[in-house]
């Protein structure tokens, strides 16, 4: 790790404009990102503005039934609110199922939407990688590439997301509530991660300066409706080969509504909405689900040693819309 | 280990004196800088500031740089050499120690951060002399083979029976799947867990 300077911030504020005014700054919240990130040699801030004691750490239902989730709330506890375990089980099941136990006692919210890719190149500094240093190429273009994207990757990227918790939140149209130079503003979940495109170096569309504060959605029928699938190369403690979350409002045998979400695919966390279009007014019935997989992977583009995805991503969206919508797998 | 021998870590600790003796000399002009700091809220560090940790009950004043990590101030710098470093980056658990209760993996904490907070680790588990629970069900499963993940196990261990996890084998599985055993010795480890938890 390079040195740096610490500083811990006493309110949400003052982190803020401590971030605003230091040139290479960066903030430390549970550790499990930005250390490692350090140590690897990912990360050389100058400053470190620890964030953890700011008052963020609590899931709270607001006055109109809305959820709010400090970004400071620890992975484990949001997994075991009981609040957040009976309005979105997707969501505390992603959680449960993401990392180890230590981790999910370190690690927060926001710092979990912030994580960057576990590609295996860009985490060598000895190779090269457009998101580290964008023009000097991909090592995973023609690589190893069994971990990467089938959906949304761009000749200069083709790496994957690798948050659990983001993929949950695509099913309860949450919003991210940010702190900036300029006041507080929000930004739709869905549009705050981005697809590599031409600027892979940046994995979402936050402003420099800006601190997440917390999240917040409106619990509903299909939240409370909804689960999260998880496959892995083993039982516990790995990122997702493929992961599904799944949320439908179903009455009478009919979908009203649909949610569906990819992870382990693309490089941010995959709202499936050409598999939505395809459940809505449909029966919950396994014809349903397994045409609705396959109008998603329409678009699906594996790389040379990962189109096993195709298949486990449509065995799994089917595994997991049964879940929720019976209608028998 | 006989006394007079030469070891591996008499060296590592004379080596260090000389470190320790400079951060020492430093301490008051650091110390008079952070009561500014408390007003400007300017950074400390790069240089080592004056960091007092909470160990096992004891408090310890230190001088480190903010990057040095909670795993290497309890091992280099306070001589608690029974959490170890395996893989250093959040992946393997022998590191694990319990911050204000609660598991963690020391490689991916900063010290400067646990200010203020409790840190106990495996040399703090005893009380009185007697072993706690863990420890002694750990002992009476042989619930080890070479014993090197060992401390971050129990320190584990004792994490998930104050987080009130569930004991049946499957969930002592998954809560437990931060601590890797190279020997191997999972199915003693689940008996001596649920054993202590009191499920078997």
């Amino acid at each position: 790790m390079r040195p740096f300077g610490y500083v811990r911030a006493r309110g949400a504020d003052e982190a803020q404009r401590l971030l605003a005014a230091t040139p290479h700054g960066a903030f430390l919240a549970g550790g499990t990102t930005q250390v490692d990130l350090m140590k690897i040699g990912l990360a050389a801030p100058t400053t470190i503005i620890d964030i953890g004691a700011l008052p963020l750490a609590h899931v709270e239902t607001l006055p109109g039934g809305a959820v709010r989730i400090g970004a400071l709330a620890k992975m484990n506890d949001v997994a075991d609110d009981p609040t957040m375990r009976a309005a979105a089980p997707a969501v505390t099941r992603s959680l449960a199922l993401s990392a180890s136990p230590q981790v999910r006692n370190m690690a927060t919210i926001g710092g979990n939407v912030m994580q960057r890719t576990r590609c295996v190149y860009f985490r060598d500094v000895s190779q090269v990688c457009n998101k580290r240093r964008n023009g000097e190429g991909c090592s995973a273009v023609g690589g190893d590439d069994r971990q990467m994207a089938i959906f949304g990757a761009s000749p200069r990227c083709i790496c994957v997301h690798p948050s659990d918790f983001a993929v949950a939140m695509l099913t309860t149209d949450a919003t991210i509530h940010l702190l900036g130079p300029h006041g507080r503003t929000t930004i739709p979940f869905g549009e705050f991660h981005r697809l590599p495109g031409e600027d892979p170096t940046r994995d979402t569309v936050i402003g420099p300066g800006e601190l997440i504060e917390a999240i917040t959605f409106t619990p509903s029928t299909l939240t409370r409706n909804a689960t999260y699938l998880k496959v892995r190369d083993r039982t516990s403690f790995a990122f997702a080969l493929v992961s599904v979350a799944a949320g439908l409002d179903v009455q009478h045998g009919t979908i009203r509504a649909a949610r569906l979400a990819l992870g382990g695919v693309a490089a941010r966390p995959w709202r499936a909405h050409a598999a939505e279009a395809a459940l809505v007014g449909k029966p919950a019935t396994r014809a349903t689900y397994l045409a609705a997989a396959e109008a998603e992977l329409q678009a699906a583009q594996p790389q040379r040693l990962n189109a096993f995805k195709t298949t486990l991503a449509r065995n799994a969206m089917v595994r997991a819309l049964a879940l929720v919508g019976g209608g028998a797998a | 280990m006989q006394s007079g021998t030469f070891t591996r870590r008499r060296f590592v600790v004379g080596v260090a004196l000389p470190a320790v003796a400079f951060g020492v000399g430093l301490r008051p002009r650091l110390a008079d800088a952070r009561t500014v700091v408390a007003v400007v809220v300017a950074p400390r560090g790069p240089q080592p500031v004056a960091v007092t940790l909470a160990v096992n009950g004891t408090s310890h004043p230190l001088m480190i740089e903010p990057r040095v990590t909670l795993l290497d101030a309890l091992r280099e710098r306070l001589g608690l050499t029974g959490t170890k470093k395996g893989c250093d980056q959040g992946q393997c658990g022998a590191c694990t120690v319990l911050v204000d209760g609660r598991r963690v993996n020391s490689c991916l904490t900063l010290a400067i951060a646990c200010e203020g907070k409790h840190v106990t680790t495996i040399e703090g588990l005893a009380q009185n002399g007697a072993l706690h629970p863990m420890q002694q069900a750990f002992i009476d499963a042989d619930a080890f083979q070479c014993g090197y993940c060992t401390p971050g196990q129990i320190c584990s261990a004792v994490g998930l029976l104050n987080e009130k996890r569930s004991l049946d084998e499957d969930s002592v599985r998954e809560q437990m799947s931060g601590n890797i055993c190279r020997c191997g010795a999972y199915p003693h480890i689940v008996a001596a867990v649920r054993a202590a938890g009191g499920a078997a």
